[in-house]
């Protein structure tokens, strides 16, 4: 690890004034950042600790459900509010790490989770995410865990987090805070970017532009599922996973947001697949169509070729359980 | 930077580099050698300490992060001489082998107890909004942030629902 | 004053007096609790990384980014100005890999030569730990580079050798094939696989008055003092290795390993104690690991199920020059009865890190392979597979016609298919669902060479009635503290709590070490040999032959007199020393561990994910020392295969070799969640030809239980997969090709 000066933030606005020096990093839980620090995949020359600040409340508003950054991934998943109208926030966070993690990872620091890539992790490798410009060693390398859709010549990494996939279906916006008082508000749709040739830019955050909250719009009815497939039975990352809110009326679907994870450099949504199965009754040829639309541009690497079957798979079974009578689900 | 950290009930007064993680700190400042490195990233669990009450991998955070925390260890569950309910429960069982991972497995276990008792619900609980029950398939999700290539994954189960029956018993 | 004696007995032939049976103590065998337990779960068991010594510095391995070529230049000087550096070193006595086991011969220098990408090539120390990582990271090493090197074992350019010890013969094997009314003929892959025990690798070494004191994570403690003497070039009696617990080794630590060299050229160079423990990363890739396998397996049978060739050939790989091969068919010539055969070993040549032991080399993926064959071939005759196995069962070692010290297999078989519930197995596949899962049975033969090794052991008896067990012998998480102690307390009529055992010193005698389930046999013998001495003089104090000696409570009893062992003892402790040297018992008997392992898997039909929902196995090794401890080897060995038939796969990037999951996030170790109910059986019996009647246990269960979960996920979803581990992405292909011709 890099020496780096140590800072406690006191307030939101002492944190954001710090970060306005060049080589700062927030640091909150921790969980990624030092893990990659060790390793000086990052290397920050000052580090200001947010652990502290107030936001950690979990508030129902008017607008929906407000999370503060600072909420652990623990206490989130164990809210009464959340376990009750957005089943599937909980169900993705429980899916996701370890006890011990979810105790210190925060709502914020798991939004901002790197994406995950052996060779991003080894600085021994070409990464245009580390190095811009030095090359992808994971196209042409071991790349059962990389994107299928989305990705690009210079980066093929995916997004990590199951507790994002599961806001991205959930429609949620991420405030954030801006040193000299800014404050906006992004959809995650708009946060997180695609690798494109800039794989070292994951989010629309600004340089010193902190997560404050995750406010998500008032639970929508129906069936919220969030499976998960991976390598272990626990403690382990996704290799694909769906998040899914879908609401039925008179055996036709009236409602349906689906996210994906494992996919891509970002929890990934499909406008065109959502839109042909509303107004539809459920059937394996309507499940099939939408995975043809989710997959039209999907393209393996060799490696990781199994997830363009397994995503269509996962996903079928998934618009299975989520349109079958009430009683009839397995 | 100077850091106050009250390990087991004893406060320790530290200068250390702010590079230094709160399991090194734990281990080489503070002279408790219980509390393991495995992977020093968050893969094993063998670095698992309770602060504040809560589990948590010490090998991923910063010790200056934890000033002024509780923090307990393997040492502060118990001694050889008086041993906590799980320690007892893991020699009975054989909850381990060379014995490297076990005190994680043990605070992990000791502080899991206390989320099934706060009714957490976990990735394989049928419902969110049941009563959590330390059954061998909730035991073993929850027990699955701590690794252990021994395998004597079986006996810590046994061990585990053991200790959480006595104390059953005893409430 | 103590008196000294010294029994020695070279294993020549069987033993049937058995004189453990005779003990009155009643605490051998039984599941005594570890003696060092209390320490174990409250944090106070001390190893190596533990250590903490005044004026301590901290070491840290740098590695080579290239996979074949020459150190040019190390740019020390940048790194040598970071704060609290004290030292780069580049010395040419640095080692490339770590040593094999049971052997004294240091494994090759001159690190600056690469032959493998991740070869450690320099320490880094410095005041602390931060500050020796973050430089060590930062260290610049420039390279002559050779470009081409082989770094796959298929690859065209990899050499491949045929050694000429491991190929043979037996009658006519393709003409056998031939005429065969059944034929299985596979290429079965197992992947390169890591040891990953929980402790790092880490050594401490001090240098005291030109002695090399060093603690040090190993198996084998005088080996290893050998090694490290040699690689010094110093003498052995100049170097102490302490290693009272060890977290884990699973083979990885049977030899000394890169740090330990470094660790012992530090400390001399600075003059002060220096700690190298090395990081996941590290101790992933620069000690050993368990080759990869590519395996052939051809059988033929009659239309009775009776084998009539059998054919194993191995690929397998190891870096140039390396003496070791995995011994893939250690156990095809005498598991199974045929009178044609072909064994065939290849060894590649690549620039991978150092294949070694890894837990049961050899049997663990050989078994395996072979027991999905077996499966394969029961389908095509349309027979249970125990019957097919029980139908092949040699009398004799075929080809030499040895006899077998035991053989239980068939009672393995039988007896594992009755507590199993064998009969509810349907037949045909895909015959049992339950929602998205596919429920089916497995199950195989497990089978394992037994061996001994040679041990000392010494054993003290006080005047106070209480004993002191000391042998340089580790406990790796195997029970070697609980069951010395046990054997020596039921040798000496002594009550567990009497019995105090040291171990993991090199100043103690030598023992086997542990290792290849030899450890409890070997060390455990040496244990009994010195106890059968001081009973021979209590014998004679007490006027009476030795065996007609009851020794119990800490009393001596010969017809109707009982006293106190002190008034026997004239005054003095006493104090003998055993030793077993394997003799020819080893020619003259074919000896094996055997046992049966049975699996119920669900595969999810929609993504190919599988769980284990039970498993059990039954053991065949002869006398159980420890039942506690014996069960928990059972089943960390059924884990084991768990792990290598489902999740553990050491990744090499094809274009440099390196290893690319080099930790324990995307090696994937099972979880506590990947491990169902497992349930372990002991088949009671002594093996004569085994010292103490007793054989290991710590490997039988990798040996054959993966094929097991194989075969049960064929039964179940109809999938074949021949590449282990069987990831969901293998099954997937399955599924989807199954459901496609249902279409």
């Amino acid at each position: 690890m890099r020496a780096f000066d140590y800072i406690r933030a006191g307030s939101c606005k002492d944190a954001l004034a710090e970060a306005e020096t060049p080589g700062t990093a927030f640091i909150a839980g921790g969980t990624n950042l030092l893990d990659l620090m060790k390793h000086e995949v990052m290397t920050p020359a000052r580090l200001v600790d947010i652990s502290r600040l107030d936001l950690r409340g979990i508030t129902l508003t008017d607008a929906g459900l407000r999370i503060g950054a600072m909420v652990s991934n623990s206490d989130l998943a164990a809210d009464p509010l959340v376990r009750r109208h957005w089943p599937l926030l909980s169900r993705a966070l429980l899916a996701g790490a370890s006890g011990q993690l979810r105790n210190k990872a925060t709502t914020g620091g798991n939004l901002l989770q790197r994406t995950r890539c052996y060779y991003f992790y080894d600085t021994a490798m070409q990464c245009n995410k580390r190095e811009p410009g030095s090359g992808c060693a994971a196209i042409g390398g071991f790349n059962r865990i990389h994107a299928i859709l989305g990705a690009s010549d210079a980066c093929i990494a995916t997004h990590p987090s199951d507790m994002a996939v599961a806001l991205r279906a959930l429609s949620a916006e991420v405030e954030l805070l801006a040193a000299g008082g800014g404050r906006r508000q992004v959809p995650l749709a708009a946060f997180y970017r695609l690798p494109g040739d800039t794989p070292h830019v994951e989010t629309v955050l600004e340089p010193g532009e902190m997560i404050a909250a995750v406010l998500l719009p008032p639970a929508e009815g129906g069936r919220q599922i969030y499976r998960k497939v991976r390598d272990r039975a626990s403690y382990a990352f996704a290799l694909v996973s769906v998040a899914a809110c879908l609401r039925m009326e008179t055996g036709r679907i009236a409602a349906a947001a689906l996210a994906f994870g494992g996919l891509a450099h970002m929890p990934w949504r499909s406008a065109e697949l959502e839109g042909a199965l509303i107004g539809e009754a459920p059937s394996p040829a309507l499940f099939d169509h939408a995975a043809d639309l989710l997959l039209a541009e999907a393209k393996g690497q060799g490696d990781n070729d199994f997830k363009i079957p397994l995503a269509r798979r996962t996903l079928a079974a998934v618009l299975a359980e989520a349109t079958a009578e009430e009683g009839a689900r397995a | 930077m100077h850091v106050t950290l009250t390990i087991n009930d004893t406060k320790h007064h530290l200068e250390l580099d702010p590079r230094v993680t709160l399991l090194d700190a734990i281990r080489h400042h503070a002279g408790l050698t219980g509390t393991k490195k495995g992977c020093d990233h968050g893969q094993c669990g063998a670095c698992t300490v309770m602060v504040n009450g809560r589990r948590i991998n010490s090998c991923l955070s910063l010790a200056v992060m934890h000033d002024g925390d509780a923090i307990t260890t393997i040492e502060g569950l118990g001694t050889p001489e008086a041993l906590s309910p799980l320690q007892a429960a893991f020699i009975e069982t054989d909850g381990f082998q060379c014995g490297y991972c076990t005190p994680g497995q043990i605070c992990s276990a000791t502080a899991m107890l206390e989320e099934i008792r706060a009714g957490w619900p976990s990735h394989v609980s049928e419902t969110l909004d049941g009563p959590a029950l330390p059954t061998e398939a909730e035991i073993a999700e929850r027990m699955s942030g701590n690794l252990c290539r021994c395998s004597a994954y079986p006996n810590i189960i046994a061990a585990i629902r053991l200790a959480a029956a006595e104390r059953e018993d005893a409430a | 004053m103590t008196r000294e004696m010294t029994h020695a007995m070279t294993h020549d032939g069987p033993d049937t007096d058995h004189r453990l049976d005779g003990m009155a103590q009643g605490v051998l065998g039984r599941p005594e609790p570890r003696p060092e337990g209390a320490l174990k779960v409250t944090g106070r068991a001390v190893y190596t990384g533990d250590q903490q010594v005044a004026g301590m510095v901290h070491g840290a391995l740098v590695r080579a980014t290239i996979t074949r070529g020459r150190v040019t230049t190390l740019h020390s000087a940048p790194v040598l100005e970071m704060p609290g550096v004290l030292a780069v070193i580049d010395d040419a006595r640095l080692v490339r890999f770590s040593g094999q086991g049971a052997t004294t011969k240091p494994p090759a220098g001159d690190a600056a030569e690469v032959v493998y990408h991740g070869q450690p090539v320099a320490l880094v120390v410095a005041e602390t730990l931060e500050q020796a990582r973050h430089a060590a990271l930062r260290l610049r090493v420039d390279y002559a580079e050779e470009p081409g090197a082989a770094t796959g074992p298929e690859e065209p350019a990899a050499e491949v050798e045929l050694p000429e010890k491991k190929q043979s013969v037996t009658g006519e094997p393709d003409a056998a094939l031939e005429a065969a009314d059944a034929v299985i003929d596979r290429i079965y892959r197992t992947s390169s696989m890591s040891s990953a025990p929980m402790e790092p690798h880490a050594s401490l070494a001090e240098w005291q008055g030109g002695k090399l004191v060093l603690h040090s994570t190993l198996q084998m403690l005088a080996s290893a003092q050998g090694q490290v003497a040699a690689a010094l070039g110093i003498e052995a009696e100049d170097v102490r290795v302490l290693a009272p617990h060890v977290g884990g080794g699973f083979g990885s630590k049977l030899g000394i390993s890169p740090e330990t060299v470094a660790a012992a050229i530090a400390a001399q160079r600075l003059g002060r104690p220096v700690s190298v423990v090395c990081s996941r990363p590290q101790s992933m890739e620069t000690t050993s690991r368990r080759s990869e396998t590519l395996q052939r397996i051809q059988l033929g049978a009659d239309d009775e199920g009776r084998l009539t060739m059998i054919g194993h050939e191995a690929l397998v790989s190891n870096l140039p020059g390396q003496k070791f091969s995995e011994p893939v068919q250690q156990a095809t010539p005498f598991t199974y009865e045929a009178a044609h055969r072909r064994v065939v070993h290849r060894v590649a040549r690549v620039h991978r890190l150092l294949c070694a032991s890894v837990r049961a080399p050899g049997e663990s993926v050989g078994a395996t392979a072979f027991e999905c064959a077996m499966d394969e071939l029961a389908d095509k005759l349309g027979m249970c597979p125990v019957a097919l196995r029980l139908r092949n069962i040699p009398k004799l070692e075929p080809g030499t016609g040895r006899p077998f010290s035991s053989h239980k297999l068939a009672e393995a078989l039988t007896t594992g298919a009755r507590r199993f519930g064998w009969e509810h197995r349907h037949a045909s596949l895909r015959a049992r669902r339950e929602g998205e899962w596919w429920i089916g049975m497995g199950m195989s033969s497990l089978v394992r060479v037994n061996t001994v090794m040679e041990a000392k052991a010494r054993v003290t008896l006080s005047l106070e009635g209480s004993a002191l067990v000391e042998t340089d012998m580790t406990d790796i998480g195997t029970g070697s503290y609980a069951i010395l102690t046990q054997i020596a307390a039921e040798m000496l009529g002594l009550p567990m709590g009497s019995v105090e055992t040291v171990l993991g010193d090199t100043d103690l005698p030598a023992s086997s070490g542990s290792g290849g389930s030899f450890g409890a046999a070997s060390t455990g013998s040496a244990v009994y040999l010195a106890c059968l001495e001081l009973r021979s003089k209590l014998a004679e104090a007490m006027g009476c032959p030795e065996p007609e000696l009851t020794l119990k409570d800490g009393h001596a009893i010969h017809d109707n007199r009982k006293v106190p062992l002190a008034t026997l003892m004239g005054g003095a402790a006493m104090q003998a020393e055993g030793h077993l040297i394997p003799g020819e018992a080893e020619d003259k008997a074919r000896q094996a561990t055997w046992g049966a392992a049975f699996a119920e898997v669900g595969v999810n039909a929609v993504t190919g994910e599988i769980r284990v929902r039970r498993m059990l196995g039954t053991f065949a090794i002869g006398r159980v020392l420890n039942a506690q401890t014996a069960r928990s080897q059972a089943l960390g060995g059924m884990i084991w295969g768990i792990g290598m038939a489902l999740t553990e796969e050491l990744v090499h990037d094809a274009r440099d070799g390196h290893i690319v999951n080099r930790d324990l996030a995307e090696y994937h170790v099972p979880v506590n969640a990947d491990v169902p109910a497992l349930e372990v059986h002991f088949i009671e019996e002594r093996d004569d030809w085994a010292p103490m009647q007793a054989k290991g246990i710590g490997e039988l269960g990798i040996c054959g239980a993966g094929a097991a979960i194989v075969n049960a996920v064929h039964n179940a979803c109809g999938v074949r997969v021949r590449s282990l581990p069987m990831t969901v992405d293998k099954v997937l292909a399955g599924l989807v090709e199954i459901d496609a011709e249902a279409q």
